[in-house]
Parts: C-alpha cells; structure tokens; sequence
C-alpha cells in the first residue's frame, strides 16, 4: 500500500516536471521570449486600452476584464525597446505576480503569440553573464530550442509591482520638465 | 501553534462579540445603573461564554465566568446594587476572561498560567468580597435551597401543596396501599390535612370489599419541588390519577423563576415548565398524549389542558406564555443580521459588476436591431440590474459608529488613569464608509484620542483656573463632504502652543529660525517626527512617534489629515477619507478622446469656455469668473504634456470645490452625470497622485476617476518643482 502511494506521489512529481518544462514563447519587440507556462493566467484580445496619465511609458494603461480593472504594461518598452504598436496579432498575456503576500493580476501587451514548448531541462542553460542587452536579472535562464536561443523572462523579476511603481515617480518628474 | 478548527474560531467571535456588548452595557450602567436591558446584557455575555465555554472544555473560564454570573443575577435580582467599583471591577473581569479564553485558544491542552489563575481568585474575590450580603460564593444550587427555606418560613397554613389522589377500584387487588404512600409522603413534609371524598361509591349491597373507593385530598406543606412529591406516587401511577397542585407561594416562585428564565432556555410552553419545576415530565407528556388523542375537531392547546385538569393554576401559565412570546419577538430581531465571509461578498459584487456591463451590452443590441417589442423588457431588467448593483455594494459599507462607541472604554480607562474627568461625545456614527477604510483608521484614530486625552485635556484643578468646566469633553463626529468622508476629533483642552511648538521644531531642526510660517504651517508640524510638545514622555504618548505615523497611515488610504487649534480653547483634528468601494455620482467628461469621471459632489457648475464671455488669462491659466479668480487646467494638454493637439471645438470648463478652494478644468465634451462604481487601480498605481480610481462604462470601457484634491496638488507641483522638493 505504502509503495503504490509512494508511486503515485512519484508520477505528480514528474508530471509537475513535465508542466515546468513548458513554455509560452511570443514577440515583444521583434525578440523571441518565453515565459513558463505555469505564469500565465490567461490570453486575451486586445479591446480597448485605457490610456494612465502621468505614468511612464511601459504602463501602457488599463483594461476592464469581466468587471475587473486590470493594468497593462508594454513588455517590449518594459525590457528597453520602443513601444509595441497594436497590430491585429498583438495579445494581452495575464500573468499573475506577488507583491506583499498579495496577488496582483498583469496584463502584459505583446506583440504575437507563438507557441506552447516543451524545452527539456538539459537544454536550458543559465543567463550569459553579460552581453544581453536585456537587463540580466530578468532573464531565468536560455533554452535551446533546435540550434536557436530563446530568452526564458523571470516574470516576477520583469513585472515587480515594487520597481514598477517606484519607477513612476521619477518619470513623473521627468514628465515635469518642459519639452 | 496548533490549527485552530473552524467550531473555535466561531467561539472566539462570538466571545468577541459577546465582551464587547458587555464591556458597551458596562459603559452606560455608569451613567444609568437601573438600565434593565443592561445589566441582561452583561448576564447574558458571562452566562453565553461560561455555557460555550463548556462545550469546549475550558474549565477555568467556567469557573470564572460562573463566578461573574452569580454576582450579575443578584445585581439583576435586585439584591445588589451596581456602583462604579462594581463596574470596574467586571470591566476587570471582562478583560480577564478574555485574556484566558485567549489562553485556551492557544494552547488548547495546557492548564491556566499560575498568574492568570491568581488573577482569577483575585477577581473572584474582588467580586464576591463585596457580595458578602448573600454571604461566600454558594454554588447555584445551594442557593435554590435558600430560596425554598424562605418558602417555608414565609408561608403560612393554608398555603400547601394540594394532592389530590383518585384511588382506581382495583389498586387494591393490585398491592396498593393507600396508606402507605400517605405514610411515605410524612417523611417529607407536614400533612396538614387530609379530606377523604368517596365520590363513585355504590350502594352497599353492591359494594365490593376487595374495591378501592376512596378519594384523598391532601394538604401537604412541604419545601420539596414537585417532581420528588410525585415520585413518591411513582409506583401508584397505573392505578391512582394523581395531580399535584403547587401552592401559592409556589406559584409566585414560579412566576419568579420565569421571569428571570435564560432566553435560551425558553422552548415550549411545556419544556418551560418543566424547566422551573412547575410541572413534571409525566404532567407533560400526559397531557400530550391526550392532546394527541383527543380525536375532537378542535385539539386545546397544551396550556387550556393544564388548566383544565387542575395540574397549574392561571398565572403561572400566563406568565409563561407571555415569556415565550417576547423571547419570540427578541430573537427574531437579534436574527436580523447575518455573518458574512468577506471574500463571498466581494465575489458577489464582482459577478453584479459584469451583469451590469452584460446588461448595458444587451442594451447597445437592442438598439441597434430597433427591436421595439424587447426594449421595455430591457428597460425592466436594467432598472432591476441597477437595484442590485446599488444594494450589493451597501452590503460592504457599515457605519462608523461602532469604531467610535470603542472608544469609549479607551476614555474611561485613560481619564480615571490620569486623574481628569473626561466625557466622550459621538455624532454622525451613522456615516457609512468601506469596511477595510473602517478597519484600517481604527489605529490613527485610538493615538488621536489617546492624544487628545493625555495632552489636549487639563486636570480638572486646572481646567477650574482657566474657568472650564470641570469635566472635560472629546468629541468624535463623522459626516460625508465632496465624496469624502471626514472624522474630525475635537477636544475643548488647553490646545496647541504654537510658540512651544516653533521653539522645538528649531531646536529639531525641522525650521530655520527666521522662517515665517503660517498659524496651519507651525500646527501642521506636529505631524513632523520626533517633535512632541510634552515635556515628559508619560506611557500614553509624548514619545513623538505617533504623529508622523498617524499621517503616514491616513495618506496610505489616500486620505488627508489637519489640525486646528486655538490656545485654551482646544484643538480639532480633521481627518478626510476616501469612500474607497464606494460607489459615488460622477461627472463624465472627455479631453483627448479619453473619458474622465468628476465626483459630481465635488462639481459646482460648468461653463462654456469661451473669451467672449470670461477673461482668460492662457499664460498664468486662469479665468476671471464673475470677478473671481479661478485658476484652470486643460486636462487633455496637463495628462499628455508631450503630445501637441489643437483646440478647435467648443470647449467647457467645469468648476471644481473642494473644501474652501476653487478650479476649473478644461475639457473637450460634457458626458453628464452617471453613477459610477469605483474599482481601485491597484498596488502599481498606489504612488500615483490625482488619479482616484477606475470604473467600468457600460460600453466595456475603463474610464479613470479624478482624484480632484490630488490634481491639485500635482499641477501645483508642476508649476513650481521647486515646491515639489520641498
């Protein structure tokens, strides 16, 4: 009886495994991304973007989802690049994030959605020291996906409410300044 | 720590709740000590948690509480009066048993702490010390001994038990004595008198030697209850009809024992009964078989039985049903609120949130296919939708009242601490606000008082120099102004010293010396930290940390704090709050194709915005408004300074108050009132100033709700950054 549960308990585990290994890969500015499977809530249409004043440029606004208000960011302004334009092919990838104990629901604009891969644990790799012109501490690791790289995103470390928000303040007085 | 299971975690509510009642009654016995409903309610809190309190095991709280009780029944009885020491002391107990309860909850298993239980005799002593009229700490059985001897003693002879006992013709053959239990019945009391009735005897040529005809009356006077005068008849029960008839002063115990009846107590008229020993188990259920049995169109109720068959008389049952009936009418009010999980309620409101943007979607469809015969249906249905909406978002609103009666007890307590009289006064309790703003001004609130207390009020020596009325006076007082809702404490003391005050700020450095500041600037800098205008820091506050922490938590909830004062005559503390979930009247506007909502309380008028007609001064942004100065702000160009657009349509500037201040802003189009829901922005938008919230248009769409004072201010900033360093 032990045995058969001990079994079991083995078969979740490497399930568990199986689904780490999944990834949700996309476009942001031109780049090939991915973020593990098991961060992603929910994808959506992009319908109307309520634009935020006075907030930096990667808050691309908020949108309603069923009743809820929802923030925005633009992934791609958010790594360093210009701003996404809307096209027919950009998505609204919900992820969620902690902050403070809490729960916090992203919206993350990007500008297509590819596929689901399963990139097996010996072929992912740790971030390059350096060289990366995305910000080191936002990338988990890189996987190989035949002979190309593909960045896996630390979306806590991408979407941290507490850098967000911190953010926007010194943007706020830089908008201050006249143009 | 181990789990706490769900049964505990309701106990300890409901023993929350059950103090607080207690600890709120106490407070007003002080100004009414005759306050009947009071001095229940204290009963009921000990009696409710000793009972509960058992369930779960807690000994030591039993014993307690049992000790509390005893001393609340005399007071309810009338045997003791309730003083101001009496009432300290249960406030003492109140506290105490609260203090063990959370003991238990804790460590479930482990016995009482040797402190807690000391404290505990000391209570009780305190408690019974001063009961010692009734003499020691009798159990609550020997005391209805008590009761019986004063029966006895009180009752003269013709006030007895009346037995009647009707002998059936065969109890002979059956081993029956009579006799015998007439016998047997000595050995509890005195026979007064015994009257023997033959009532079916026959004549004499067909009388049956073997055959029981004898009826017995007997006066009986003894101080025994009833049920251990008909076991005696126990074995004579399938042969004899027996009633037992209570005596008079029997029946005024009776009438007694009812009406002091716990109301949890209170069931059936019979269950009652039984219960104060007015009648037995057999009674009843005799009486309800022949109820039962009774194949007659029209059964009687249990009580007209009982009359009938001469068990009880009248009062006794009037009394009781008159008993049950206003416990009847108690519950049904107590009943009249529900207990909630607050995560419920938020997912209800969430699901009326999207039934009211389906709602306005079906509207958008039925419009658009013109079909005439559906639109009054859907008329219908969105006033319905709009009902619910309204109504589910009250649910989370409560008023502010029972945060402020809290602090009653904190003025009690700190007043006799610190030698002043100190009366505490509360107006606009009713003021409803968000339940989590409530929770989360609880803190602020109790330092302000606490402030107030200790600094703002005299001792009453010095209050009679200055030539103040003794007793000094805290005032709470709530009310709802521009979609804000605004606590201000006010106390009539000594007030701030703004010299004292300038003096430290510099010594602190927080001001230069040759600084001029304006009489609210130098009070304003109380809210500084490490500035505390008491000389010596006593337990209450007078550190100088609480201030700044009292402002840092009001802005956390985007809420605003200010002080006013007059030397002598006292200070007031004003406190303006966010409604938060609340929903509020909006005014939509639009600027730049992007939607805004105004609260409309905050709206004083709108105008065209045109030069023909007001002197607008485009450099310094303002206008000369009927010869006022009204100082204005595109929203378009102020919320998207970077991008360049042009003002060709006719544009209207909505005049905005808030508090004594006046602006206007410049919009493109006028949308109208609407009522809007507010949905908060969220921790990422938590740092952002002049935007209040979010709410979601019946066409899907988010529009964003100005926070009018934080607007203010930001623009202010704008203009002169310098001021934003400052």
């Amino acid at each position: 009886m032990n045995q058969l549960i001990q079994k079991k308990d083995n078969k979740t585990e490497l399930m568990a495994q199986d689904q780490l290994r999944q990834y949700l890969t996309f476009q942001a500015g031109k780049e090939n991304l991915a973020i593990s499977i098991l961060d992603v809530k929910e994808i959506i249409e992009i319908n109307t973007i309520t634009d935020v004043p006075m907030t930096p440029e990667y808050i691309r606004g908020v949108i309603n989802l069923r009743g809820n208000v929802v923030p925005v960011i633009d992934l791609s302004a958010r790594l360093g690049r210009r701003s996404s334009e809307i096209t027919k092919r950009s998505c609204i990838v919900l992820v969620q994030v902690e902050y403070n104990d809490d729960a916090q629901l992203l919206g993350m604009l990007v500008d297509a959605v590819d596929e689901i891969l399963e990139i097996p644990e010996a072929n992912i790799m740790p971030p390059p020291d350096f060289g990366a012109d995305i910000r080191t501490d936002f990338i988990q690791a890189m996987g190989r996906v035949g002979d190309e790289f593909i960045i896996l995103l630390n979306i806590n470390r991408v979407l941290s409410i507490k850098e967000l928000s911190q953010l926007k303040q010194v943007a706020e007085y830089e908008g201050a300044l006249p143009t | 720590m181990s789990e706490i299971n769900p049964a505990l975690e309701t106990f300890a509510q409901e023993v929350d709740e059950l103090l607080t009642a207690m600890e709120d009654a106490l407070l007003v016995l002080e100004a009414m000590p005759d306050d009947a409903d009071c001095i229940n309610s204290i009963f009921r809190a000990m009696h409710t948690i000793k009972g509960s309190s058992g369930l779960f095991g807690f000994d030591d709280v039993v014993a307690f509480t049992h000790e509390a009780e005893t001393v609340l029944d005399r007071v309810r009885n009338g045997e003791r009066a309730i003083d101001a020491e009496l009432i300290a002391v249960l406030l003492a107990c109140k506290d105490h048993t609260a203090q063990i309860i959370q003991h238990f909850l804790i460590n479930e298993d482990e016995p009482l702490p040797e402190a807690l239980q000391q404290q505990s005799q000391a209570l009780i002593t305190q408690l019974t010390g001063q009961a010692a009229v009734a003499g020691g700490m009798p159990s609550t059985q020997q005391e209805k001994a008590d009761h019986f001897e004063v029966d006895v003693n009180t009752s003269d002879s013709s006030d007895n038990w009346v037995i009647s006992l009707a002998f059936k013709q065969n109890s002979l053959r059956n081993g029956m004595d009579p006799l015998s239990f007439i016998r047997y019945l000595q050995t509890l009391g005195k026979i007064i008198e015994v009257i023997i009735t033959m009532p079916t005897i026959p004549r004499i040529e067909d009388m049956e030697p073997e055959d029981c005809y004898l009826n017995f009356k007997i006066a009986f006077n003894s101080s025994v209850d009833k049920k251990t005068i008909e076991d005696v008849f126990e074995f004579a029960e399938d042969d004899c009809d027996i009633h037992i008839l209570p005596p008079h002063s029997r029946q005024e115990h009776y009438l007694q024992l009812l009406e002091n009846m716990q109301e949890d107590q209170v069931k059936r008229l019979g269950e009652m009964l039984i219960e104060i020993g007015a009648l037995t188990e057999k009674e009843v259920t005799h009486t309800l078989n022949e109820q039962r049995d009774d194949e007659s169109a029209e059964t009687k109720p249990l009580g007209e039985m009982l009359l009938e068959k001469n068990i009880l008389q009248q009062p006794v049952i009037e009394q009781a049903l008159k008993k049950q009936e206003s416990v009847k009418q108690k519950i049904n009010k107590e009943s009249n609120y529900i207990r909630v999980d607050a995560a419920k309620l938020g997912y209800l409101i969430n699901l009326v949130g999207e039934l009211v943007i389906s709602g306005a979607a079906m509207r958008l469809m039925v419009d658009k296919h013109g079909l005439s015969d559906v639109d009054d249906v859907a008329s219908t249905m969105s006033h319905l939708v709009e009902d619910i909406r309204d109504t589910a978002l009250q649910l989370r609103m409560v008023q502010i009242g029972e945060t402020f009666t809290r602090f009653q007890r904190v003025v009690h307590d700190v007043s006799k601490e610190l030698g002043k009289q100190i009366q505490l006064q509360i107006t606009g309790g009713e003021s409803e606000l968000d339940k989590t703003v409530v929770e989360k001004i609880n803190d602020p609130l109790t330092h302000l008082v606490r402030n107030s207390l200790d600094h703002g009020i005299e001792t009453p020596a010095e209050r009679m120099r200055a030539g103040k009325p003794e007793k000094g006076t805290i005032q709470l007082n709530a009310y709802h102004d521009s979609g804000r809702i605004v606590i201000q404490i006010s106390d009539d003391g000594k007030g701030l010293d703004s010299e004292k005050i300038v003096a430290k700020a510099i010594a602190k450095g927080l001001v230069k010396a040759d600084q001029v500041l304006s009489q609210s600037e130098i009070y304003n800098l109380i809210f500084e930290p490490g500035l505390s205008t008491k000389e010596e820091a006593s337990n209450l506050s007078g550190r100088g940390v609480g201030m700044d922490v009292v402002r840092r938590n009001i802005e956390a909830l985007r809420g605003s704090v200010s002080v006013d004062s007059e030397l002598g005559q006292g200070t007031t503390v004003t406190i303006h709050l966010p409604l938060t979930l609340a929903i509020i009247d909006g005014f939509m506007v639009e600027a730049q194709k992007e939607r805004y909502i105004i609260p409309l309380s905050m709206v004083e008028e709108c105008v065209e915005m045109s030069s023909d007609e007001w002197q607008i001064d485009e450099v310094q942004h303002y206008v000369n408004l009927r010869g006022q100065v009204l100082p204005y702000l595109r929203l378009g160009d102020f919320f998207h300074n970077n991008k360049k657009h042009t003002h060709t349509q006719r544009e209207s500037l909505v005049v905005v108050r808030f508090g004594e201040a006046k602006a206007g802003f410049v919009v493109d189009e006028l949308h109208g009132e609407n009522q809007t829901v507010i949905k908060p922005l969220g921790k990422l938008f938590e740092n952002l100033n002049g935007i209040g919230g979010a709410t979601v248009l019946g066409s899907g769409d988010v529009a964003l709700i100005l926070d009018v004072q934080g607007l203010i201010q930001h623009a202010k900033k704008r203009v002169n950054p310098a001021l934003a360093l400052s």
